[in-house]
């Protein structure tokens, strides 16, 4: 008999080994022909384009707050000059990557493992294979490349506008100068800072939508299930997020500054 | 040229006999298109197959009876590799396919098809993009002709006219009419059928036992059918399809025509009746008649 640990183990490590073949073949499967290149084009599209409005409007106010709560403590030492450097950095640094990512494992996290989850219990997924269509190359694919390269554009305009959002706190509100916020922004970032920025995204990017695929291809349990899936899918890929964040930021440091 | 196919140990006549299969032999008539030889699998501690054998001849058809959870939808899922067997042998089509990887099995594949028990419709795609999708999608054959093809095979199976609409805006008796259309447009040489008719009316159920029957006898298609529906299942076995002054007739079969179609009864993953329609209606084992009442 299994204690409840060891069936929890066993489950976790299964779930952990396909989650690792799976990404194994994704990556396999995207350095080699079939292409599906309309449904490449699609995901990006849906992925993308479909989330530049949250992107935006999370980016400006996250921007904006940070301006707003950071000057209060800035002008206790008399250093509200320096709200740019402070905004410009925890912008690219953390807040942009991590809340882009955030926001897309919401958005798109959870709408994969719907999608692929219902396909599963409808068995769209073994009518695939049965037709001869790997759902590797025909499904996963085309959503990871699209999370892989659109993160890290989202993750820009999110810089860009919640830099943006903290300016316009400073200037209308805080009374700082555009001229002082903006050197300020430049002058408070090392130069490997933007390349941490853009280069974390990727990977985070990669990392939401193979956990949102895992998920979803792994649902049982009928409609039931892929609600279930959804949530799994959210929380999952939410962890992983502030996780991967984490230490790829402490091998980023160890290996570029 | 001789290929062991390892079918010594399939059954004792047949390891008696020294059988061998040539790969002629299972393409060629009357000859087997699928072997099914002490095929076993579990799912952790619940064994689903306990050493099933069986064999499908060439334009035959294999009607597999039982209880929910008996095995029936396993086999189908290990004939087209969707699930591997823990032990046993399994040849498809002339080729042995119990050890193939998912790539391997990939190109195998377009000589099967597949009719899932609700369809499986690709619920985002129009009936035409589901009928022709892997025509769309693994060929390079041109869009139009694609679509005659697509119109060809709607029209066969009478759905001509819904060739544009989504699958939401069908009947259930329409989808899986159209996901019929959807396993034969490619021609594959051996249809599996996932309970086809469960969940339809007496009467539409007829309309889909139709086109088994004339996919089968028109077409000259092996399939392989999964049901509890003892009504369907008997319905196909007595009944054939004729083209009778340029029309279609599904009429009642002579005797050799109901003999090539044999009855498998699983229980609890076990085969424990193998015979025609008169066999298993003469038979006395108590739960088979259980099951026919």
């Amino acid at each position: 008999m299994l204690t409840l640990l060891e069936r929890w183990t066993k489950a976790a490590l299964g779930d952990l080994q396909t989650y690792v073949l799976l990404a194994w073949r994704t990556l396999r499967a995207a350095t080699s022909r079939p292409f599906y290149l309309h449904d490449v084009v699609e995901q990006f599209d849906v992925i993308g384009v479909g989330s530049l409005t949250v992107v935006l409007l999370t980016g400006f106010f996250t921007g904006a707050v940070l301006a707003l709560q950071s000057g209060i403590s800035l002008d206790q030492f008399g250093a509200r000059s320096l709200i740019g450097r402070l905004v410009g950095a925890s912008m690219i640094l953390e807040l942009g990557p991590v809340l882009t990512a955030l926001m897309i494992t919401g958005r798109v996290g959870s709408s994969i493992a719907a999608e692929l989850g219902s396909m599963e219990v409808t068995e769209q997924i073994s009518a695939l294979r049965a037709l001869g269509t790997d759902p590797v190359r025909k499904l996963v694919v085309p959503r990871v490349l699209a999370g892989f390269f659109m993160v890290p554009v989202l993750t820009v305009v999110a810089d860009f506008v919640g830099i943006a959002g903290g300016w316009v706190i400073a200037r209308f509100q805080l009374g700082v100068a555009s001229g002082v916020y903006w050197s300020s922004v430049t002058e408070g970032l090392f130069w490997q800072d933007p390349w941490v920025g853009i280069l974390k995204p990727f990977v985070l990017g990669f990392v939401i939508v193979t956990i949102a695929c895992h998920v979803g291809l792994g649902v049982s349990g009928g409609t039931q299930g892929v609600g279930r899936a959804t949530t799994r899918a959210v929380v999952r890929a939410s962890i992983a997020v502030l996780a991967v964040d984490f230490f790829l930021t402490k091998l980023l440091v160890f290996l570029i500054y | 040229m001789l290929v062991d196919c390892g079918v010594g140990s399939m059954d004792d006549e047949k390891a008696a006999s020294g059988s061998t299969v040539t790969l002629e032999e299972a393409l060629g008539p009357g000859s087997p298109v699928v072997l099914f030889d002490r095929v076993r699998l579990s799912f952790d501690e619940a064994e689903v197959l306990s050493g099933v054998s069986f064999t499908l001849l060439k334009g035959h058809t294999k009607l597999l009876l039982g209880a929910s959870g008996s095995g029936k939808s396993t086999i189908l899922k290990i004939l087209l590799g969707l699930l591997k067997a823990d032990a046993g042998v399994v040849w498809v089509n002339g080729q042995r396919v119990d050890g193939l990887s998912e790539e391997e099995m990939m190109p195998l594949r377009e000589d099967i098809g597949m009719v899932f028990q609700e369809g499986a419709l690709f619920d985002s795609l129009t009936v035409a993009e589901n009928v022709g999708f892997k025509l769309y999608e693994q060929t390079r054959i041109p869009l139009g002709e694609v679509r005659a093809r697509v119109e060809e095979v709607l029209g066969f199976i009478g759905l001509a006219e819904y060739i544009d609409r989504m699958p939401s805006e069908l009947s259930g008796g329409q989808r899986r009419r159209v996901a019929i259309a959807r396993a034969m447009a490619t021609k594959p040489r051996l249809l599996l059928y996932d309970e086809p008719t469960t969940g339809l009316d007496p009467i539409t159920a007829t309309t889909v036992d139709d086109e088994i029957i004339k996919l089968r006898d028109l077409e000259n298609v092996s399939s392989i059918m999964v049901t509890h529906q003892l009504r369907d299942a008997f319905y196909i076995a007595t009944h054939t399809a004729r083209r009778e002054n340029g029309r279609i007739a599904v009429v009642p079969a002579d005797e050799a025509k109901v003999g090539e179609a044999e009855f498998i009864m699983l229980k609890d993953g076990r085969v424990v009746f193998e015979g025609d329609a008169d066999d298993l209606r003469t038979s006395q084992d108590e739960y088979l008649q259980t099951f026919l009442s």
